[in-house]
């Protein structure tokens, strides 16, 4: 480690020299160089920074605005900054020239300059990195994204299960189009696409193939492909998912007549029979003159699939005016929930509906029942035609919907890991608790797709409906394993062109991955950090809490448990140092130690002074930058208050909490983001795993005769910069009247 | 192939941020383009994303920080490309930037806003609420800068905000610049405006001050917004007891907008909730002519059903008129599934309007469709489109195809 040489700059501007004695403040840097600016960030500002790194500073301690502002200005290569919040944290949001202010100020500073001390800048690790791409299945989706990464130079490698690339699209005669004109249906394309992945010679196809075996991590995944009984391993440096969607099970809309009559198809059996060029009765051959299409076959029904699959409606369209195409003769009804073409397909309903042998209407189908002739009977109630309508048909169309072909890791595991116990001769509260969630369980376990070789399941989590979809709307391909993307129809229903782009989506997330670990740095959303845990294994008691808590199943764990650190896996939140009881975690710039410190540097009021001291917590991503709007907003909060932002609210650790009761602080606050099933928190967990942390803190509180409501755990959203001072001013009242920490000063 | 390994993004909203950050982190040099004074396009104005409630800001923090800290990405607001020239990989751009009048060393602090004489309506909030000439467009604005309004401010002749600023930020004299660029591919985000919702006759929207539109809403409904939230006519700032939602205000109707704008209906349930939230009793009605919650979205709308005071009504509505006897609006429909007219009298009326893709003038390489909307190459293209320009999309979808928008721009940096 280079000796640091610290230099500390105070800025005067935006309000702060009137509000703060800087001269004051400038005594508390002892040994280090301290000097005062008017403005730091303008040139001569600037410069004055410059020229303290000439000199041969290579820290500095920058207290002036939030570090959300003036980067550019404020980043310098090769020398670690610290910057100390005086703006949105104290000058906009205490009284000025108030002693309370000044000593936090103060505080403010100590931290800073502790941090500026231990800190370390982050060296990258140096691993060497495969940029091969991986796509798994080549129906639509897989096609596009191993194309589209061929064609931006990268080495692509398609497994596909079946014996030949194309997927669901093989059975289509007709699709309904990706581009205007969007009344019009249009053939598939798909040999032009095969053939370019074919010809691309940096594409390998493995058709009748499948992923037996996955191990690794992003840059350096080691993959066994079976074909056929042989078994292949390649290496490769990142993966997408495509594997695509397969039928809901007619079988169990037992309501709509499937069991009991050919002449119910679903709507790709339809496909089958409209590649044929000709449509017939399926039970006798005898020409179709009416078919029903019932929409929503098993969609938008709790009872089956409670999500609506997007495309039925469509292919729905496009059968009815393909089958009048053939038969013009032929009459079609469509029963519908909600017809649903979004955007320009409008244009396909309309030229379905202006077809004068297609009808529409709302209607709730009741049953499908053998009739008279070898004809169906369909039974509609509230319909746009009346109440009660009976309709006879010699074709009912079931629009199923899509289901995933996914595997929900976590589930499959934690039933296996219940099985195991089961098997174990376990007995009593154990057993019960196995055996409890094997049944739970039951329905969603399913054989394994990538067999990842992760000690928290051998495929990626499912979000809902066993689709393994990302629950952040704004980052939509995030994942919690990183480097494999799901993308199409397996992560969402979608049509082609959703697919498509999906797929090309995908394919760029991976590149990023296997481009981003080639220089040692994270992907999102601590993109580009280069920092990564370090683990001292001499005190680890192989508790496992790290390898279970890590949100995104980077550690496994050898024989012994002891936790296996894949650094390119790493999303480098800071969870696992968060859970570990024996503080043996920590990151260059960020560990037990060095927040201990800053705990340790602010300055605890005497009790009589009856100045309480409260430690905030603080979620970096979304509850700091309220905390800035607040301070623009000019809102106050309590001056009695220290906050220490941090990577995720899952990374404080509870020693922190314990330091901060026995240095004498008053009560500590964690603000961090929603959890729950609409989880705000960036890394998934870490609210949720703080929010465990903090009861088993409260309880140990208790344990030492204090009062519980002294911890207190907040969750808050970016925009809810108006309720953070209320929080504050609010939890302040609330340790005045608990009073003081009766370890104050011990 | 390209000498310049620089990806111009035109439009600044999500799809544009997004295209620019993917790109920027698989390697590319990032020029982004933005009319606006600020980051963020039309997310910015909203209040929460369906269907997790969340706000938008959440978001737009984490790919911001991307802005701050590349050095691979730079962006250019209140400017526009006037022309693009050369071919799929060596382009030639020209740029024009109109003068912000406040520089680089503005520190936010505001001092010019408090000082400056004059006011603008705040377009931000769809002209319910005005600001300085000297302004921050919102709080969490990006980048953290004030503006000033030049068609507004007095000029040399006032000062006083020159004054007022300790900091030399302020350049009334400044001109607009033009900037040339080389490029090898471009993507087009340039996203949608709001159907006019004036044009429609029979929503009388530009008769009654409280018969708004379903972004108006989202100001309404939003803590940086006129009435810092709170959900309250226009009129008379009252409390609501009752809101009609008018699905399809001018959209699948070939009179206006053939199209279906695809998250209208999620964007009212959305809003329904905003109404709830903040009154428990309140009276709801959804006019719809088909309710379309694609995907997993349908549990939104399963959960929305729950809603004892929200009545679905199938059924266009015909007029929209004040009541005789009380103050109230009324909403005339035909309910098609009961067979008769309907007659809803509300407190509020929100035109859910559809979207109209923003297309470039200046730039001679897009095509369009009937409906207005870019329409995408086969085959490899350096002119990629992405996001509501292509095609009519929520959030989600917009982030997925500017990602994919990244891969193929990216593709002419090879070699």
């Amino acid at each position: 480690m280079e000796q640091k040489t610290l230099s500390v700059h105070l800025c005067g501007g935006c309000e702060i020299s009137s509000s703060i004695d800087l001269e004051a403040l400038a005594q508390i840097p002892e040994g280090a160089e301290c000097s005062t600016h008017p403005c730091l960030c303008n040139d001569e500002g600037v410069g004055s920074l410059k020229s303290a790194i000439k000199s041969g500073a290579n820290a500095l301690v920058i207290a002036a605005c939030s570090p959300r502002y003036k980067t550019d200005e404020f980043t310098f290569d090769k020398c670690f900054v610290e910057r100390v919040n005086l703006r949105e944290l104290v000058a906009w949001s205490h009284e000025p020239n108030d002693e309370d202010t000044q000593m936090m100020a103060e505080d403010y500073l100590r931290m800073g300059l502790v941090r500026a001390r231990k800190a370390e800048l982050p060296e990258p690790f140096d691993i060497p990195i495969d940029k091969t791409i991986l796509v798994v299945g080549a129906g639509t989706t897989g096609i596009e994204a191993a194309t589209q990464a061929a064609r931006a130079g990268y080495e692509v490698i398609l497994v596909e299960k079946n014996s030949d690339a194309g997927g669901w699209r093989r059975k289509f005669s007709r699709v309904f189009p990706d581009k205007p004109p969007y009344g019009q249906l249009t053939e598939t394309n798909l040999s032009e696409q095969i053939a370019e992945i074919e010809q691309e010679e940096r594409i390998t196809l493995y058709t009748s193939s499948v992923v037996a075996g996955i191990s690794g991590q992003p840059g350096q995944f080691d993959v066994d492909i079976r074909t056929n009984g042989d078994v292949n391993r390649v290496r490769v440096g990142a993966i997408v998912q495509a594997t695509g969607w397969e039928p809901y099970d007619a079988n169990k809309l037992t309501h709509l007549g499937y069991t009991d009559s050919a002449d119910v198809v679903t709507n790709v059996e339809m496909e089958e029979m409209l590649a044929e060029n000709e449509l017939k009765r399926p039970s006798d051959g005898k020409p179709i003159k009416t078919v029903v299409f019932v929409q929503c076959a098993g969609s938008r029904d709790k009872e089956h699939l409670p999500y609506c699959s997007t495309v039925c409606c469509r292919v729905t369209m496009k059968q009815a005016l393909r089958a009048r195409e053939l038969h013009p003769d032929l009459q079609a009804v469509v029963l519908y929930k909600d017809i649903r073409t979004p955007g320009q397909y409008e244009d396909l309903y309309r030229k379905a509906q202006d077809d004068g042998g297609i009808l529409f209407t709302k209607g709730d189908v009741q049953s499908v029942k053998n009739g008279t002739d070898g004809s169906l009977s369909v039974d509609v109630r509230d319909t746009l035609l009346g109440e009660q309508i009976r309709l006879d048909a010699d074709l009912v169309v079931l629009a199923t919907g899509m289901v995933p072909v996914s595997a929900d890791g976590e589930a499959n595991r934690r039933y296996q890991d219940a099985q195991a116990v089961i098997e174990g001769g376990s007995t009593g509260a154990k057993l019960v608790a196995a055996q409890k969630t094997v049944a739970e369980l039951e329905p969603y376990v399913s054989e394994s797709i990538l067999n990842l070789d992760y000690r928290q399941g051998r495929d990626t989590p499912v979000l809902k409906h066993r689709f393994p979809d990302s629950h952040f709307i704004c980052f939509p391909f995030e994942s919690r394993r990183t480097g494999i993307y799901n993308a199409g129809a397996m992560r969402a229903p979608g049509d082609t062109a959703s697919s498509r782009s999906d797929g090309a989506g995908a394919a760029l997330k991976a590149i990023q991955t296997v481009e981003l670990a080639a220089q040692g740095k994270a992907v999102h959303p601590r993109w580009e950090d280069m920092s990564y845990p370090d683990f001292f294994f001499q005190r680890c008691t192989q508790c496992k809490r790290c390898t279970e808590e890590c949100p995104f199943g980077v550690l496994d764990e050898d024989e012994k448990g002891t936790p296996q650190l894949n650094p390119t896996r790493c999303r480098r939140c800071g969870i696992c140092l968060g859970a570990c009881p024996e503080r043996v975690i920590s990151f260059k710039d960020y560990s037990i130690d060095i927040v201990s410190s800053m705990i340790k540097s602010v300055e605890i009021p005497d009790e009589f002074d009856e100045k309480p001291r409260l430690l905030g917590f603080i979620c970096e991503n979304d509850a700091y930058p309220a905390l800035d709007t607040a301070g623009l907003k000019r809102l106050k909060h309590s001056p009695y208050i220290r906050f220490i932002p941090v990577r995720c609210l899952g990374s404080v650790n509870i020693v922190w909490i314990a330091d901060a009761f026995s240095r004498g602080f008053d009560g500590v606050l964690l603000v961090g983001c929603k959890s729950g099933d609409d989880y705000q928190c960036h890394f998934i967990k870490g609210s949720e795993l703080m929010g465990t942390r903090s009861d088993n803190v409260r309880e140990k509180l208790t344990q030492l005769a204090l009062e519980e409501e002294r911890v207190r755990i907040e969750e808050l959203s970016i925009t809810e910069y108006d309720r953070l001072p209320e929080i504050i001013n609010s939890f302040a009242e609330e340790i005045e009247e608990i009073g003081m920490n009766p370890f104050k000063g011990f | 192939m390209s000498a310049s390994r620089k990806v111009l993004v035109i439009g600044g909203g999500i799809s544009g941020i997004s295209a620019a950050v993917e790109a920027s982190e698989a390697g590319a040099d990032i020029l982004l383009v933005e009319k606006n004074p600020y980051l963020g396009g039309r997310v910015a104005q909203m209040n929460l994303y369906f269907p997790k409630l969340c706000p938008p800001a959440c978001g737009l923090e984490i790919n911001l920080r991307r802005f701050r800290t590349s050095p691979k990405i730079r962006y250019l607001t209140e400017a526009e490309v006037t022309s693009i020239t050369g071919k799929p990989g060596d382009y030639h751009v020209s740029i024009t930037q109109k003068p912000r009048l406040v520089n680089e060393k503005c520190t936010a602090c505001g001092a010019c806003a408090e000082a400056c004489p004059v006011e603008r309506p705040d377009e931000f909030n769809c002209g319910m609420a005005k600001t300085k000439a000297a302004y921050l467009p919102f709080p969490t604005a990006y980048p953290m800068r004030f503006v000033i309004d030049s068609e507004h401010c007095k000029g040399t002749e006032c000062q006083k905000c020159v004054e007022a600023c300790e900091y030399g930020a302020i350049d009334l004299a400044a001109g607009e610049k033009t900037i040339e660029e080389d490029v090898s591919a471009v993507i087009v985000a340039t996203g949608w405006a709001p159907f006019q919702a004036e044009t429609i006759e029979n929503l009388s929207y530009s008769q009654y001050e409280n018969v708004i539109t379903n972004l108006q809403m989202e100001r309404l409904a939003a803590p940086d917004g006129p009435t810092g939230g709170k959900i309250v006519t226009p009129s008379s700032q009252d409390p609501l007891e009752s809101v009609a939602f008018v699905q399809c205000a001018g959209s699948r109707d070939e009179n206006y907008l053939k199209h279906c704008s695809g998250v209208c209906c999620l964007a009212s349930l959305k809003q329904a909730r905003y109404v709830r939230e903040q009154y428990p009793e309140a009276q709801i009605y959804i006019f719809y002519i088909d309710l379309r919650a694609p995907g997993r979205l349908e549990d939104f709308l399963a959960d929305s059903e729950e809603d004892e005071k929200l009545e679905l009504i199938k059924g266009k509505v015909a007029k929209i008129y004040i009541s005789a006897s009380e103050s109230k609006l009324v909403v005339e429909a035909e309910d098609v599934l009961g067979g008769r007219r309907v007659q809803k009298q509300v407190d509020l009326v929100v035109l859910a309007t559809g979207m109209v893709p923003n297309v470039p003038e200046t730039i001679d390489q897009l095509r369009q469709d009937d409906d207005g909307f870019l329409v995408a190459e086969e085959g490899p293209s350096a002119f990629v489109a992405a996001g509501c320009v292509r095609r009519p999309v929520d959030v989600a979808e917009c982030v997925r195809d500017a990602t994919a928008a990244a891969l193929k721009a990216i593709q002419w940096h090879r070699g």
